[in-house]
């Protein structure tokens, strides 16, 4: 009998595991799927002049410039407003902030942050800075939206990264006569750079993906040349992917499946390089 | 030149610190912008006709339960796919596998994460939507199946990030009671560790299901966009229509400070408070959690 409950026993953990490593396959292998397919099906339509020309034809034949020139400016805008304002978030976070109600409701408020759903930053984006700044539907607009969603990233993976300073760093540099800030300025913040830098690419990746927040603040169905100005709407490779694949009728796939392969390029690539600065700066710490 | 210095001192560390509380004044702008544009919907449209069972805004029929009632059958769905297998993969990953197969998979799971969801769309457009047509043997592939399953690969990373972290953090010592007793590793992980890690599990799936409800492209590319009442389970199978997409597809072709503008806004202000509160209780459970291994150290 005894025997008989060990010998279950030790068949229900076979099964379980088995069961738990057949979910986790199963969990694996669309995602490698995923970004193999599109690479393969993508592959064909690149080419130079699908790199860096416009489109032509209702968009049925030529490249894609406008937006990838588009989504490379809007993640510009986006670091330059959500970069310096996040950054300085984290350091207040993780070396001024009182233990108290107050910094709990900052907490709270960036946990909330980045839990609103991305068309609702959209919807806010098209409130206050189209409509009640008279931004317009523009790349400026489209970048503060996007700057506002990427914000909770950027401060929470910076905090994270100030806060693995060791703390006998800034004894040190204060016990030596250095102020709060220039301890932070010339120790702490040196240190904690790279796992700062892996945060910001991280937000701005994600940024670089988003097609709900600038659906009404800046994207532009078509258009036939660069963005000017600030104030100029523009064109984005997710936007564009959305149109051609649901908008346009006879799009050729070959082009679809290009332009998905250049926006996962794109935001693959920034992944790839966040991944790579945070494991060579692990490697390279000495404490 | 000492003066110089205290006051540039007193000038950066009050930006610092209002730059720390800008994420409160971010939260409380969205939230005035959407009252500020969505509240007239409560004087435009009587109460009656808001939560009604019909969306056909040209006739100006504004009844908002079919869009709420999508997106809860989608995200349901997505939650019923994300859950099992999220938490299924967090505990092989922490628990089962090799440390090496961890620190491989993790972050590819991660990486599903960072997807944009217009190309998971695009593929249910051309990939999944016809092949669930052809299978199922439906009059369409544009269904709220196919969103789910969408939905529930865009929760996954989530849950499987959230929880596995959660189980890693269970200490060694809980196992090795565990173990030392005569249990089985399998024993171990369902009566010791799951629950000892059981607040972030359930934060996991929280912040998942509340991702799935806030997601826009993927849902409006694949869902079919019929706002359709959905009754059950069953109705995963027919198009509908989500709170989300219903904003994104509209909201570009409506006139400013129109109704419709107004109760697309008030669509928006509900998407906010679901995942206020969505938010709200997930970091409870994680604070009462905190407070209450605070007390058992003490």
């Amino acid at each position: 009998m005894n025997n008989f409950f060990t010998k279950n026993r030790e068949l229900t953990e076979k099964l379980g595991f088995s069961l738990l490593t057949l979910m986790t396959l199963l969990t694996v292998i669309p995602i490698i799927g995923t970004v193999i397919y599109i690479i393969v099906q993508g592959a064909p339509a690149m080419s130079w002049e699908f790199i860096t020309g416009f489109p032509r034809d209702g968009m049925r034949e030529g490249g894609i410039l406008p937006a990838i020139i588009g989504t490379f400016y809007l993640t510009l805008g986006t670091a330059i407003f959500s970069v310096p304002l996040g950054i300085a978030a984290a350091i207040y976070l993780s070396e001024y902030a009182p233990d108290n109600r107050a910094t709990r409701l900052v907490r709270l408020a960036i946990i909330n942050l980045a839990g609103i759903p991305s068309v609702v930053y959209g919807l806010f984006g098209l409130g206050l800075f189209v409509l009640f700044l008279k931004f317009g539907t523009s790349m400026l607009s489209a970048s503060l939206t996007l700057s506002i969603m990427t914000l909770p990233v950027i401060i929470s993976t910076a905090e994270e990264a100030l806060r693995a300073v060791p703390q006998s760093f800034r004894t040190v540099s204060i016990s030596l006569g250095g102020t709060r800030w220039q301890t932070i300025r010339r120790t702490v913040l040196p240190e904690a750079l790279p796992g700062i830098i892996t945060g910001v690419i991280l937000g701005l990746e994600r940024a670089a993906g988003e097609t709900a927040p600038i659906l009404f603040t800046g994207a532009a169905f078509f258009l036939p040349r660069l963005p000017h100005s600030p104030f100029d709407a523009t064109m984005a490779l997710p936007y564009h992917l959305f149109v051609i694949s649901t908008q346009v009728p006879e799009m050729p796939v070959q082009i679809q499946y290009g332009t998905a392969l250049v926006l996962l390029v794109f935001v693959l690539g920034m992944n790839m390089i966040a991944t790579l600065i945070r494991s060579r700066a692990r490697a390279k710490r000495q404490w | 030149m000492e003066k110089d210095l205290n006051w540039r001192e007193f000038l950066i560390t009050r930006l610092i610190k209002f730059s720390g509380y800008s994420a409160i004044i971010f939260v409380s702008l969205i939230f005035f912008f959407l009252l500020k544009e969505g509240l007239p919907t409560l004087a435009e449209v009587p109460l009656g006709d808001l939560f009604s069972l019909r969306w056909y805004p040209i006739e100006s029929r504004y009844g908002i339960l079919p869009l709420i009632t999508g997106s809860l059958l989608v995200t349901v769905g997505a939650g019923l796919i994300a859950v099992p297998f999220g938490i299924g993969t967090a505990i092989y990953l922490a628990e089962i596998a090799p440390r090496w197969v961890r620190n491989l998979l993790k972050p590819l799971v991660e990486l599903l994460g960072g997807l944009p969801s217009v190309v998971l769309g695009f593929l249910g457009i051309l990939i999944l939507s016809p092949t669930l047509r052809v299978t199922l043997n439906l009059p369409t592939g544009l269904t709220a199946l196919t969103g789910s399953l969408l939905l529930g690969g865009i929760a996954i990373p989530t849950v499987v990030s959230i929880s596995e972290d959660a189980l890693d953090a269970v200490p060694k010592s809980y196992r090795d009671a565990a173990l030392a007793l005569g249990a089985t590793r399998w024993q171990t992980i369902w009566r010791v560790t799951l629950p000892a890690a059981r607040s972030g599990v359930l934060t996991a799936v929280m912040l998942g299901v509340g991702r799935s409800i806030g997601e826009t492209m993927t849902v409006m590319m694949v869902t079919g966009n019929a706002p359709v009442l959905a009754t059950g389970l069953a109705d995963l199978f027919s198009p509908v229509r989500t709170m989300t997409a219903t904003i994104a597809a509209e909201m570009g072709e409506v006139a400013n400070a129109s109704t419709h503008y107004h109760v697309l806004f008030f669509i928006g202000m509900v998407l906010f408070l679901i995942s206020l509160f969505v938010n709200v209780t997930a970091s409870a459970i994680v604070f009462r959690q905190k407070k209450r291994a605070e007390r058992i150290l003490s």
